[in-house]
């Protein structure tokens, strides 16, 4: 239980972006800076897509994830560490 | 729990049906229906076999392995094999270097539900066996038994009477400290159990990490339902082949279950798995008509039309044909009387309002999803109101930090299948019930009536 994502660089194979639903207040940048991946709901709050990132989208999620303003956006590796 | 699950607990169903040795959990019939003291209890069960040995993650022990022989499954609901569990928090305890924890769920948050409180009024012992077996086994040096706050019998009086009695028989290894949580629906969800144990709020937190890795005062915790513990006691006791000799080779054992019936009165009965639902459910199954109808594992389970229930057997293996789950063991049939519909959207409204209000898609669609139904249910539907409970329903589902908006939709979304007839009689301002009390058993600080909706 060492390298929590996003502090880790080396791993890019396999990250999926994970929303925590609790810390999400719907400002919407997520689905701004990176709609191939996440779309809003009706209410504004972002839908997911669950699969593994794919190669190439790896600098749009990654500020995708440092644009939300309460932190609720994460990447995790693959082993859900 | 009420007068009549003390009186009722071994109806007809659980002695025609039942094989060799069950009750295996509860009392016996000839022993009757009171609590089983200390003495009773080891005159029955015998001693309990501690084994001397906390477990490692190369050689955890002749418990985990026992476990992991039996097939035994959590019985709180998600029926996730036990050994693994017991497993994962070994291994973290190793990995991280902490103490774990163990924590007894007997919260049982479903109003539908009894048979945690059955099983902790009448052999709360067997529960208490099964806490520090776990607890030896993992090397825990924290036990607590959590048990619900708003049930007719003094549960927790029982439980602290059950302690004491063991504090002076020197039998417990591990000290026990009972909790009590607060009666709300999402109260018994592992994360709010853990989350109000450690001082904060009773409600669910975001995972991961999983609290077997992360979860009270940060160490490695195992929570495993009261019924569970039991189980495993008696696996330490008797072996993984004479568990087997009941249930089905892929879900072997027996399980404690909720039954209701027309006069609603809760009968918690021992049931081999894979038993067929036609036994548990008297008139309904018998003389099913069009409306008759069964809802199997309580407000996040699902409605199925009794002549199809009928067909079925309660494990998971069978129940999945149908889209269903074992759940907690509840069974209940509607009676010919009361209405389906009416009952459904009396319910989700109760969901509704027992949602935390922490996930954005639970609290913005669950009180649209229930005022949808109970735009149906009052015959007063808009033209997309069926579409857009769908829609909701699909939205909401997978969205939470717990499973309390999936249960919701699944609940309202078999209603709406089970229903589909009954929801176009009331758009015509018609009704197939003849009474309007109701049957479904919500607590009382939700609405009640018809009336209390509009």
């Amino acid at each position: 239980m060492s390298a929590r994502s996003g502090k880790s660089a080396t791993h890019a194979a396999g990250e999926r972006l994970v929303v925590n639903p609790i810390d999400c207040e719907a400002h919407g940048a997520c689905a701004e800076l990176l709609p191939e991946m996440i779309t809003l709901d009706e209410w504004g709050y972002p839908i997911v897509d669950p699969r593994p990132l794919p190669p190439g989208l790896e600098r749009q999620a990654r500020k995708a994830v440092n644009a939300c303003p309460t932190l609720a956006l994460r990447l995790l590796r693959a082993d859900g560490r | 729990m009420t007068a009549a699950t003390a009186g009722a607990f071994h109806d007809g169903a659980s002695r025609s049906a039942a094989p060799n040795d069950l009750p295996r959990l509860l009392p016996r019939v000839q022993e009757g229906k009171r609590p089983q003291d200390l003495a009773a209890h080891l005159a029955r069960h015998g001693d309990l076999p501690y084994r001397d040995r906390i477990g490692t993650p190369a050689s955890p022990g002749a418990l985990i392995r026992d476990i992991e022989k039996s097939g035994l499954t959590g019985r709180g609901g998600a029926a996730f094999p036990v050994h693994r569990k017991l497993t994962a928090v070994l291994e973290a305890a190793d990995r991280r270097r902490r103490i774990p924890a163990v924590i007894a769920n007997g919260a049982e948050s479903e109003p539908a539900s009894d048979k945690d409180a059955t099983l902790l009024w009448l052999a709360p012992h067997l529960v208490l066996d099964g806490l520090q077996l776990a607890a030896e086994a993992l090397g825990a040096d924290t036990a607590i038994l959590v048990t619900h706050a708003d049930r007719e019998h003094d549960v927790a009086g029982r439980v602290r009477q059950a302690l004491r009695e063991r504090v002076n028989a020197r039998l417990d290894r591990v000290p026990v400290q009972l909790a009590v949580a607060p009666a709300r629906f999402l109260s018994g969800q592992e994360t709010a159990l853990v989350n109000s144990l450690g001082g904060g709020p009773s409600i669910p937190t975001f995972m991961p990490p999983r609290i077997t890795e992360r979860g009270l005062g940060a160490s490695p915790t195992l929570v495993q339902n009261v019924e569970t513990l039991a189980q495993l006691a008696l696996i330490a006791r008797r072996g993984p082949r004479w568990f087997r000799e009941v249930g089905t080779p892929a879900e072997p054992g027996s399980m404690l279950a909720t039954i209701r019936r027309a006069d609603g009165q809760p009968r918690i009965t021992e049931i081999p798995l894979g038993i067929p639902l036609r036994d548990l459910l008297g008139d309904a199954a018998q003389n099913p008509t069009p409306e008759s109808a069964v809802l199997l594992g309580g407000y996040h389970g699902m409605w199925l039309p009794a002549a199809r229930a009928a067909t079925l057997t309660l494990d998971n293996q069978t129940l999945e044909r149908a889209g269903a789950r074992v759940g907690a063991g509840i069974v209940i049939s509607l009676p010919p009387d009361r209405c389906g519909l009416v009952e459904s959207a009396r319910v989700a409204r109760y969901l509704a309002l027992e949602s935390a209000g922490q996930c954005g898609p639970c609290l913005n669609g669950l009180p649209r999803i229930a005022a949808a139904l109970v735009e149906l249910a009052t015959g007063r539907p808009r033209p997309t109101t069926i579409e857009d409970l769908q829609r909701w329903s699909g939205l909401v589902t997978g969205r939470g930090a717990c499973h309390h908006p999936d249960g919701t939709a699944r609940f309202v979304r078999s209603a709406l299948v089970t229903f589909a007839a009954e929801v176009d009689r009331h758009a015509r301002g018609r009704c197939s019930a003849t009474s309007t009390a109701p049957f479904l058993p919500v607590p009382a600080a939700a609405a009640e009536t018809e009336a209390d909706w509009t």
